[in-house]
């Protein structure tokens, strides 16, 4: 194990973490490992600094069964604490609401909580199946009838076990699990874990390779951002507004199917660089670029044009700054609450280091139309990289062919150049379409023993309990969709 | 409101053709992997290569030590494509009767595992129960368990390109108006009794499509604790279709087989002919072959 801090006791190790935090680091998760041989659980926190990710550890007393819990402390390790309790067993000791969280519980838990006591009060539950094609969670709304003054979300419907799978796979295999993680942010999953595991092996991905990473990754940026924008569309009743976001993403997914043979960039990230190069010519790529974000910047004006539109966004789902700062929001419901660490500036990686990347507007209004902002700002900055990240391409093609250096070799001395026989534990990460995804990958003679993924949809879904104040339930459509999360990141 | 509609007709038709007309996206589509020559001179590794465990080599000497691949397990990652292209190509065409199959055994490519007689008996009982389905019919969509991906693919088909309404398929929120109940996901045990009861909430009769290599066999993740590794432990399936996760086209062509509007046997796309058992030739195009049609 190789944590920078390893404190005994966890109420240590929150006071370190506490510390930190006080210290301008952000609170970026938390964890469980089980120790068999030592009877016991090591808690492992990760905290977001400029240039890396910490990583603070306590091992708990053998045989314990509690520990103080960090969540009155530390509200975002709210549903961290729930998910270490599913798991494990163990109780965090004065923690506000221990009901399952990612693992089907037994009947009982499965009554309805009631949280809001009052004339009238009654509970919606909206879920797993839900109208229209979505994701399976359920959504407990309690309401007077038209307010919100509470919800409560069920997640663990479509939990998979992605964490157990992880373990005994070899490097070569994790990365095909990592982007079956998150469907949606497949290529951010893939970046994630194998920069987890390229440090543990010592190795840089070669130019070129991370040329391609960025042109992929921001692709699928592109494509998340637009479907968040066709969602809000459909929720506002645009019906025309709504197709044409799905055109839209339907030709960004058949550019990236047209560069590597799958419209999910599945397949393009390996460790030590990329599989191959795209199988169009720059020249090719810069067109298609130029049409697609001719198209989307027409349509996003008019859509941000739409006076009936705005008015269901401005004010609706706003996340308080403040909260959002103590939680440590990542993506784009971070920045449009006035708080950004978006690792591509803050913690760059691959290409991004080199590439002009300018700096989005602020924004602190907090509510879904910041939001819908945000991702429009990015794509603006995605179309920027990826004309730079095309452009370069094209040089290193011209100066003879980046074809034999996509992948560096990444195991020890006279290996076969994969990861075999390599031991060692990293965090890795990568800012995907909803923010921070982080890898804590350890791995033994070349096969996972452990993998935590931890996606921004798990860090950032359980915000949406706190930013109802004032909205009614014809509101909720927007919020969901200005959230732009996906289930499967939360419920691994 | 007005500005919306000129920006929509602005752009004229972008609706694909097909069925009637072959779609060089649907037909260039680079499908799971399929074995193009299965008595292979060298056979050591091969069992192993498949990180989804969708290769087998059966036992025995010469003719009858042959290489299958479980389509239904194939996740699409191209190593055995990659590694040992003397055995393994793609598969072209994302629609046709092959592009998904009506038994569980006919996805396992080439075609041992399952008779002709059996898949011909599927397609008659399957067409026979669905004789009384015509014209509108309704799908419901279930996510027991999927990554994400696929609820993205499913719900491109309400997308201009695809407009699933054409083919007189529409989506329903209520399990007691749908006809087809379209699967996604590896079958997460917390799905199972939603799963179930939307299925028996729906009328008689009824189709059941998985959706995806995960819905069948439950993909990377297979049988868990927590996974069923696929759907058809939970309800019956009709159709099979695979895919990581599967496109818009191969979707559209599992409804169509699932309610009998795609002619079985016919040239429905241009894409039919193209996705049989690919030759290395094939294989060849698959690499440098890039799906045209929209800008």
């Amino acid at each position: 194990m190789t944590a920078d801090v390893m404190e005994t006791g966890a109420a240590a190790l929150w006071d370190t973490l506490e510390a930190r935090v006080a210290a301008g680091e952000r609170f970026a998760g938390l964890f469980a490992t089980a120790r068999q041989e030592e009877d016991t659980l090591v808690l492992s926190a990760h905290v977001a600094r400029e240039g890396g990710i910490g990583t603070l550890e306590a091992m708990l007393a053998p045989g314990a069964g509690s520990y103080p819990a960090l969540t009155p402390r530390l509200g975002a390790a709210f549903w961290y604490e729930r998910e270490i309790h599913d798991h494990f067993g163990v109780v965090p000791q004065g923690h506000p609401r221990l009901a399952p969280l990612v693992l089907h519980g037994s009947p009982e838990d499965h009554a309805l909580p009631r949280h809001v006591a009052g004339y009238g009060m009654f509970t919606i539950p909206h879920g797993p199946v839900r109208s229209g094609v979505t994701e399976s969670i359920e959504y407990l709304v309690e309401t007077p009838g038209e307010a919100i003054p509470h919800l409560n979300m069920r997640v663990f419907y479509k939990h998979r076990g992605i964490e157990r799978r992880f373990e005994g796979m070899t490097v070569a295999d994790g990365v095909l699990l990592a982007e079956r993680t998150e469907g949606i942010a497949s290529v951010a999953h893939a970046l994630a874990y194998c920069h987890a595991a390229e440090q543990i092996a010592g190795c840089v991905p070669p130019r070129a390779a991370g040329l391609v990473r960025v042109l992929h990754a921001e692709l699928e940026r592109i494509a998340n951002h637009l479907d968040v924008a066709g969602k809000l569309a459909n929720a506002g009743g645009l019906a025309v507004a709504e197709a044409r976001f799905a055109l839209h993403k339907e030709r960004v997914l058949r550019l990236v199917s047209g560069l590597c043979g799958s419209r999910f960039g599945r397949g393009v990230v390996v460790p030590g660089g990329v599989s191959a190069l795209p199988r169009q010519r720059p020249a090719e790529i810069l067109s298609a670029l130029g049409r697609l974000e001719k198209a989307i910047t027409a349509d996003a004006d008019a859509l941000m044009d739409t006076a009936s539109f705005l008015d269901r966004l401005r004010g609706t789902g706003r996340l308080d700054p403040g909260r959002a700062r103590d939680h440590g929001a990542l993506g784009p419901i971070g920045k449009a609450s006035a708080f950004s660490d978006d690792g591509r500036f803050t913690r760059p990686y691959d290409a991004y280091p080199s590439l002009g990347l300018p700096a989005g507007r602020a924004h602190d209004s907090g509510d879904a139309l910041a939001r819908l902002d945000v991702r429009w700002d990015e794509v603006a900055q995605s179309f920027l990289l990826l004309r730079q990240a095309v452009a370069e391409l094209a040089e290193l093609a011209d100066a003879g062919g980046p074809q034999a250096a996509l992948r560096a070799a990444c195991g020890p001395p006279g290996g076969a150049g994969g990861a075999e026989g390599v031991s060692g534990r990293a965090v890795g990460w990568a800012e995907a379409p909803q923010g921070e995804v982080l890898y804590d990958v350890t791995l033994e003679d070349g096969r996972i023993t452990r993998c935590r993924p931890r996606s921004a949809s798990f860090h950032n879904l359980v915000l949406m309990h706190e930013v109802f104040a004032g909205d009614i339930l014809t509101d909720f459509p927007f919020i969901e969709a200005s959230f732009g999360l996906s289930v499967a990141g939360v419920s691994l | 409101m007005s500005l919306w509609v000129l920006r929509g007709l602005r752009e004229g038709v972008v609706t694909t053709r097909w069925p009637k007309r072959p779609d060089s996206y649907a037909g260039s589509w680079q499908g799971p992997a399929t074995v193009h020559e299965p008595h292979p001179a060298q056979t050591a590794g091969l069992g192993g290569l498949c990180p989804a465990g969708a290769i087998s080599v059966s036992a025995g000497e010469g003719e009858r030590r042959a290489v299958r691949l479980d389509q239904g397990r194939c996740i699409l990652c191209g190593r055995c494509v990659t590694e040992r292209p003397d055995v393994f190509a793609w598969s072209r065409g994302a629609t046709g009767p092959s592009a998904a199959a009506l038994t569980r055994g006919a996805l396992v490519v080439p075609d041992v595992a399952e008779t002709d007689e059996n898949i011909e008996a599927a397609r008659a009982a399957l067409r026979k129960r669905t004789a009384a389905l015509r014209r509108s019919l309704h799908v419901r969509h279930v996510d027991a368990g999927s990554d994400g991906a696929d609820e993205w693919e499913v719900s491109a088909l309400t997308g201009p390109i695809y407009d699933l309404h054409r083919t007189g398929l529409f989506f329903t929120a209520s399990p007691r108006h749908a006809d087809v109940l379209l699967v996604t996901g590896a079958g997460a045990k917390g799905m199972a009794g939603p799963l179930l009861h939307t299925y028996e909430a729906m009328p008689d009769p009824k189709v059941v499509v998985a959706a995806g290599t995960d819905a069948i066999s439950g993909g990377l993740l297979g049988e868990s604790e927590v996974t069923a590794g696929g759907v058809s432990g939970i309800v019956p399936v009709d159709v099979w279709l695979p895919g990581s996760p599967p496109t818009p086209f191969g979707i559209l062509n599992a409804l169509l087989m699932a309610v009998g509007k795609l002619a079985s046997g016919g040239k429905p796309g241009g894409a039919a002919d193209a996705n049989g058992a690919a030759s290395p030739a094939g294989a060849g195009t698959a690499q440098g072959g890039t799906p045209g049609g929209l800008r």
